[in-house]
């Protein structure tokens, strides 16, 4: 019974099998002996700790043998070539790989301590303490107001009408879109434009007080100025949350991370100090990927 | 009409010599040398049969159409002034007689001798009539071929007349459509607009007592002749409200449940399964609803110290309701699949349970599509006859009680129609004011479902 | 807000603290859309049985054996074989004879009439067509089978309960009394009904077949395909190859989106005043139901062949045009022959649809009661499912499986129609 919202999920691939396949990586320059990752996996204060995770996609070994830690109040970049499966791996940290068919993943991951992928591990509370915002901007087709309110709502998180908007108020607040929305609160998310929606995500993913916020690629869909205001929210919000972002973007991930992990062809070849791998790889593949030979 | 057969095989004949001689003649005015002409020999012989052909077949179209009531007219022309100038509905008797005269029925009574005469005549002008279709339509096809074939050279662009005459009649059938709505439109308006002379138009729309039997003798009581049509509407309003009250929760639900959380292999069971019920004969519905469902409830009721109508509204909008469940599903399930999967994700990244992310996301946004989906229903469920015809009433009562007997406008058209039926009375055109109404409401409701459905689709694309 | 861990701990409690109710609400919700799916198949679950559960026993036949002395004198007195004769003999007579050759002791008028209605009217029929097709019988005493009477026939069946009080049953004490003996004698017993597959409707449920119906809706069907395939498929064409983007194509479009869902009954008013007030063509005839068909068909076959022609990838089209084909030839040598099974598939199902459709056949008079079966389009005739609608009208008990049985064999073409479209689909699906 404790698992049952998760069951729901793993006996229901009904979502469509055509819409989510996993990335086909062209395996054609990867010399397979790289095995192991360089650099220290481990963080001193560690949020979540991910040891030995495997992901396979039916036939396919998407993800192998990745450790790594995601620590607190730091913002975690993972970069790599399409379909180095930095995406899979981010989607592990809050079972969201549940949803999609034939998708398998082992290994341990812990979150403050407590392994989130134990059979009795319900999805819903993790996913409430691992937030999560996606690629393309996807507010519900429903008010600014509603859209925030969604997760507290959702999760009791407000006693009375007074406490949730103030949840909302403050999400805004933080997500930086208060000024922009104030006056017009009961519109309609979908009528934003693409940065406020993804700063909309952001602010309700932070509506249910995460512990972790998972972000795939928020900036690939939008214009550089929207992009600069997302980077400068993800560098506020790291005083309060851990933050894993995954990103296209070398620059982005030299510009808002602490730390870097490099991704290739599903094994984890590099993790570091972003100073430290962008200033001196130790990797060769790291290296080609950040000067530009790839990627 | 009996040697249209012969006559279609003759034209048939005449157009394939017609190929024959052009596709010959093209080939002699080439002088052997195929390349010298601008089409294939095969579109020159194709040429000339379709010039012999197709206008002959025109002709044979209107002339079928319309000798009838050529004849007819001039038979009553005829007839002896004092039964030419009979009501309509006499003198349809007397035509009756007439024709059957001319097949050699038996006729009801004794014909005197102006029917007799009538009839010769009758028989000589289809005589006269038959001789001269034959003459004219094949030598129009003779004519028409023989005009082709005099156009044949060798730099005639004969298969570029051939794809014209072609697209013409391609554009001719994708006319049909048109004709069709206007057929329904012309012929349900002209006979309503004939019903509202005799009863005006207010009262049928607004009347609140409806018993269509014009009294015989005009002290008779209790059938005045009364057409207001509001307990019609009523009792198929209550009707439609009781199936879609069946249908829109059943067919949601499933549609839902096989969307989001039936194993692929009980969605490839379960789905066809469901449509079979929308492949079934309504007429299959309404014996069902008669046989086993009325009396079921009836009894049921009585159970329960309710004494239940054995045609009650609760059967027929019962079993209505199960006939549109697959309606309802299946066009809500390509509303819920066309919900992007990124709403999912976004409901599903926040911790939300599968109900939740479908009653608080999916459901909302899907919400247009549904409710396009159900005014379709509505218009399906308001337009079926058979159902009601079988398990429904007769009586026109004015009740909102699902346990009693109430009647709909489609059984009403047709009682109205069924059966003996003379054409000028207020009765029978009562049907077409009653056809009118139906075609017009059904037809806004799918206009405006079919809009609603489209704007949402456009939304999502 | 500015300490961030203690909201964290406090929302979260919240989240656990109402994890209960979701997954309560979540089984439940879940549980309905089982409910919904498990209603609606429940319901063709006793749609069938009950149709079925009525209507097998209907192919069964009660047949009575009895021992006819073909007397010369009383059938050909002048003994010279003439058919006209014969076939203007009284063969009841002959029957009535047997009867009480079976039945020596009854006597009075009116226990012999309870007798002689035993067996169906439709045996001296039976006798007739026997002796017409082997004068030689004449003067010899033959084994017949005739059909019994409908209530006899529900009698052993089980639809009449022979326990119950004279008064309310429709056999009486006698009845029941010669049928036991009857079946004493082993002469009363069940034989598949071809009586059912070979019959035009008749007033008596025991001699009522589908033979008329059934030809009635081949012979509309055979119509309305003649007329709505090549139409839609011609409109198809050009709408989806030809037609310009203009108001006019439009308005065809619109047009043929809301002829689909026009209820079928305003299809046979149309019928009714255009075909048989205006063209006067003959009422209840097949023509005119194939052509308030062939209408109502229209639209359904057209979509499914834009459809067809619309899958059939523009390369196709483009390699024809350019080796020099012109747009017509490139449609017709290439284009076409691709799409036609998609069409065909369509047409089916739009066959389908028409063979079940009763409404608009009401309109146009194919409701009366026509015995004879009809022997060309220009015959009044009724349809299978106007049948069914007659049948299940009348009051008689023997008809109730009769409409179940006549169900039966219109869901059967039904299905085969069906699946002779998927078989189609299947067959000739192709990828791009």
């Amino acid at each position: 019974m404790e698992a049952q919202a998760s069951q729901f999920m793993a006996e229901n691939p009904e979502h469509a099998p055509a819409r989510r396949r996993p990335a086909e990586a062209d395996s054609a320059t990867y010399d397979r002996e790289h095995r192991g990752t360089v650099g220290e996996v481990r963080s001193e204060v560690p949020r979540m700790r991910c040891t030995a995770v495997n992901v396979h996609y039916g036939d396919k070994h998407a993800i192998r043998d990745v450790s790594l830690d995601v620590g607190k109040n730091e913002v975690l970049a993972m970069i790599g070539p399409s379909g180095c499966g930095k995406s899979t791996f981010l989607r592990c940290l809050n079972r969201m790989n549940d949803t999609v068919v034939g998708c398998r993943v082992s290994g341990e991951i812990l979150l403050d301590g407590k392994d989130i992928m134990a059979p009795d591990v319900d999805v819903v509370p993790l996913r409430a303490r691992v937030g999560m915002v996606f690629q393309k901007p996807n507010p519900f087709p429903k008010s600014i107001f509603e859209n925030v309110a969604f997760g507290p709502r959702i999760h009791g998180l407000a006693q009375s009408q007074a406490e949730l908007e103030e949840i909302v108020v403050s999400s805004l607040q933080k997500a930086n879109l208060w000024g922009e929305v104030k006056d017009r609160l009961a519109h309609p998310g979908t009528g934003l434009s693409g940065g406020q929606q993804q700063r909309l995500c952001i602010a309700r993913a932070i509506a249910i007080q995460p512990e972790v916020i998972l972000m795939d690629e928020p900036c690939s869909a939008l214009d550089p100025i929207s992009t600069a205001k997302i980077e400068q929210l993800i560098d506020e919000l790291r005083r309060n949350y851990s933050i894993c972002i995954v990103t296209h973007s070398m620059q982005q991930a030299a510009r808002v991370s602490q730390r870097t992990a490099y991704f290739h062809l599903g094994d984890l070849i590099e993790v570091g100090e972003t100073d430290r791998i962008f200033v001196k790889p130790q990797h060769q593949l790291t290296e080609d990927y950040i000067t530009g030979r790839f990627g | 009409m009996t040697q249209t057969p012969l006559l279609i095989v003759l034209l048939l004949t005449l157009s394939s010599l017609a190929y024959h001689f052009g596709r010959k003649r093209a080939f002699a005015v080439s002088g052997g040398r195929i390349r010298t002409l601008h089409s294939l020999p095969a579109y020159y012989g194709l040429y000339a049969a379709l010039w012999a052909v197709i206008p002959a077949l025109l002709v044979l179209a209107l002339w079928l159409a319309f000798e009838d009531s050529v004849i007819t007219r001039l038979v009553i022309a005829s007839l002896p002034p004092e039964t030419a100038t009979l009501a309509p509905s006499r003198l349809n008797l007397v035509l009756n007689d007439i024709r059957n005269l001319v097949v050699g029925n038996i006729v009801s009574s004794e014909p005197d001798a102006a029917i007799l005469a009538a009839a010769d005549r009758y028989r000589d002008l289809r005589g006269i009539s038959t001789t001269a279709l034959f003459a004219v339509t094949l030598g129009l096809a003779a004519i028409g071929g023989w005009f082709a074939y005099g156009r044949i050279r060798p730099e005639y662009r004969s298969r570029n007349a051939v794809e014209r005459i072609l697209k013409g009649i391609l554009i001719t059938c994708s006319t049909v459509a048109i004709l069709t709505t206007v057929g329904i439109v012309l012929s349900v308006l002209f006979e309503s607009v004939r019903f509202f002379q005799a009863v005006p138009i207010t009262d049928f729309l607004f009347g609140l007592d409806w018993s269509p039997q014009i009294a015989i003798r005009a002290d008779q009581a209790g059938s005045s002749g009364a057409f207001g049509a509001v307990p019609l509407f009523a009792g198929t309003m209550l009707i439609t409200l009781i199936a879609m009250s069946v249908a829109v929760p059943i067919g949601l639900m499933s549609a839902i449940y096989l969307a989001e959380y039936a194993s692929p292999r009980v969605r490839a069971i379960a789905k066809p399964l469901l449509e079979v019920l929308a492949g079934i004969p309504t007429v299959v519905y309404g014996f069902f609803a008669a046989l086993t469902v009325a009396p079921f409830i009836r009894e049921s009721g009585g159970l329960f110290g309710l004494d239940i109508a054995s045609e009650s509204a609760l059967a027929a909008g019962l079993v209505m309701g199960v006939m549109i469940i697959p309606f309802v599903s299946s066009l809500s399930d390509d509303v819920i699949n066309a919900v992007p999967q990124s709403l999912r994700d976004g409901a599903y990244g926040m911790g939300a349970t599968q109900s939740e992310t479908i009653r608080r996301v999916i459901f909302p946004a899907a919400l247009p599509g549904i409710v396009g989906a159900v005014l379709l229903a509505v218009s399906r469920a308001i337009g079926e006859t058979m159902i009601v015809v079988m398990a429904a009433g007769l009586a026109a009562k004015l009740t909102a009680n699902p346990f009693e007997a109430v009647t709909t406008v489609t059984v009403q058209i047709v009682t109205l129609l069924v059966g003996d039926q003379e054409f000028d009375s207020p009765k029978t055109l009562a049907a077409f004011a009653l056809g009118l109404v139906l075609f017009f409401v059904t037809l806004a409701l799918n206009v405006l479902a079919l809009y609603i459905v489209r704007k949402y689709r456009e939304q999502y694309e | 807000m500015s300490e961030p861990s203690q909201p964290v701990r406090d929302s979260f409690a919240r989240v656990e603290a109402g994890m209960k109710r979701r997954r309560a609400a979540e089984r439940r919700f879940r549980f309905f859309g089982k409910c919904a799916v498990g209603l609606g198949l429940g319901f063709l679950v006793i749609l069938f049985v009950s149709i079925v559960g009525n209507g097998y026993s209907a192919f069964w036949q009660t047949r009575i054996t009895l021992e006819v002395t073909i007397d010369e004198a009383s059938i050909d007195p002048s003994g010279v074989r003439d058919p006209a004769v014969l076939q203007a003999a009284d063969y009841g007579a002959l029957i009535k004879q047997s009867m009480r050759e079976l039945f020596p002791d009854v006597s009075g008028r009116r226990n012999r009439i309870a007798l002689y209605g035993l067996v169906s009217n439709g045996a001296s029929f039976d006798l007739r067509d026997r002796i017409l097709a082997d004068p030689s019988l004449i003067g010899t005493t033959i084994s017949l089978s005739v059909a019994a009477d409908d209530d006899v026939d529900m009698l052993m069946k089980g639809h009449i309960d022979r326990g119950a009080p004279e008064a309310d049953r429709r056999i009486k004490d006698n009845q029941l009394a010669w049928i036991e003996k009857l079946e004493a004698d082993d002469r009363i017993g069940s034989a598949f009904n071809l009586d059912f597959f070979s019959n035009g409707d008749s007033r008596e449920p025991e001699l009522a077949g589908i033979r008329g119906a059934l030809m009635g809706s081949i012979y509309t069907l055979f119509v309305t395909l003649g007329l709505s395939f090549p139409l839609a498929v011609a409109a198809a064409v050009y709408l989806e190859e030809f037609a310009p983007k203009n108001r006019w194509t439009d308005l065809i479009e619109v047009n043929i989106n809301n002829l689909a869902a026009v209820p079928s009954i305003v299809f046979g008013l149309l019928g009714l005043a255009v075909f048989i007030n205006f063209f006067t063509l003959p009422r209840s005839a097949p023509i005119v139901g194939g052509l308030v068909l062939t209408l109502m068909t229209l639209p359904t076959i057209i979509i499914a062949s834009r459809a067809a022609l619309k899958s059939v990838p523009p390369s196709i089209r483009e390699g024809a045009l350019g080796v020099g084909a012109s747009p017509m030839q490139a449609v017709m040598y290439h284009v076409l022959p691709l799409a036609l099974p998609g069409m065909l598939t369509g047409t089916i199902i739009g066959m389908a649809q028409a063979l079940g459709e009763t409404a608009p056949l009401l309109m146009i008079g194919m409701v009366a009661f026509i015995a004879d079966v009809p022997a060309g389009v220009f015959d009044p005739a009724t349809a299978l499912p106007v049948q069914i609608y007659l049948w299940a009208d009348s009051p008689e008990r023997a008809y109730v499986e009769k409409t179940s049985a006549a169900i039966i064999v219109l869901l059967l073409f039904l299905a085969a129609m069906n699946a002779l479209a998927v078989l189609l689909r299947r067959r000739f699906e192709r990828r791009w």
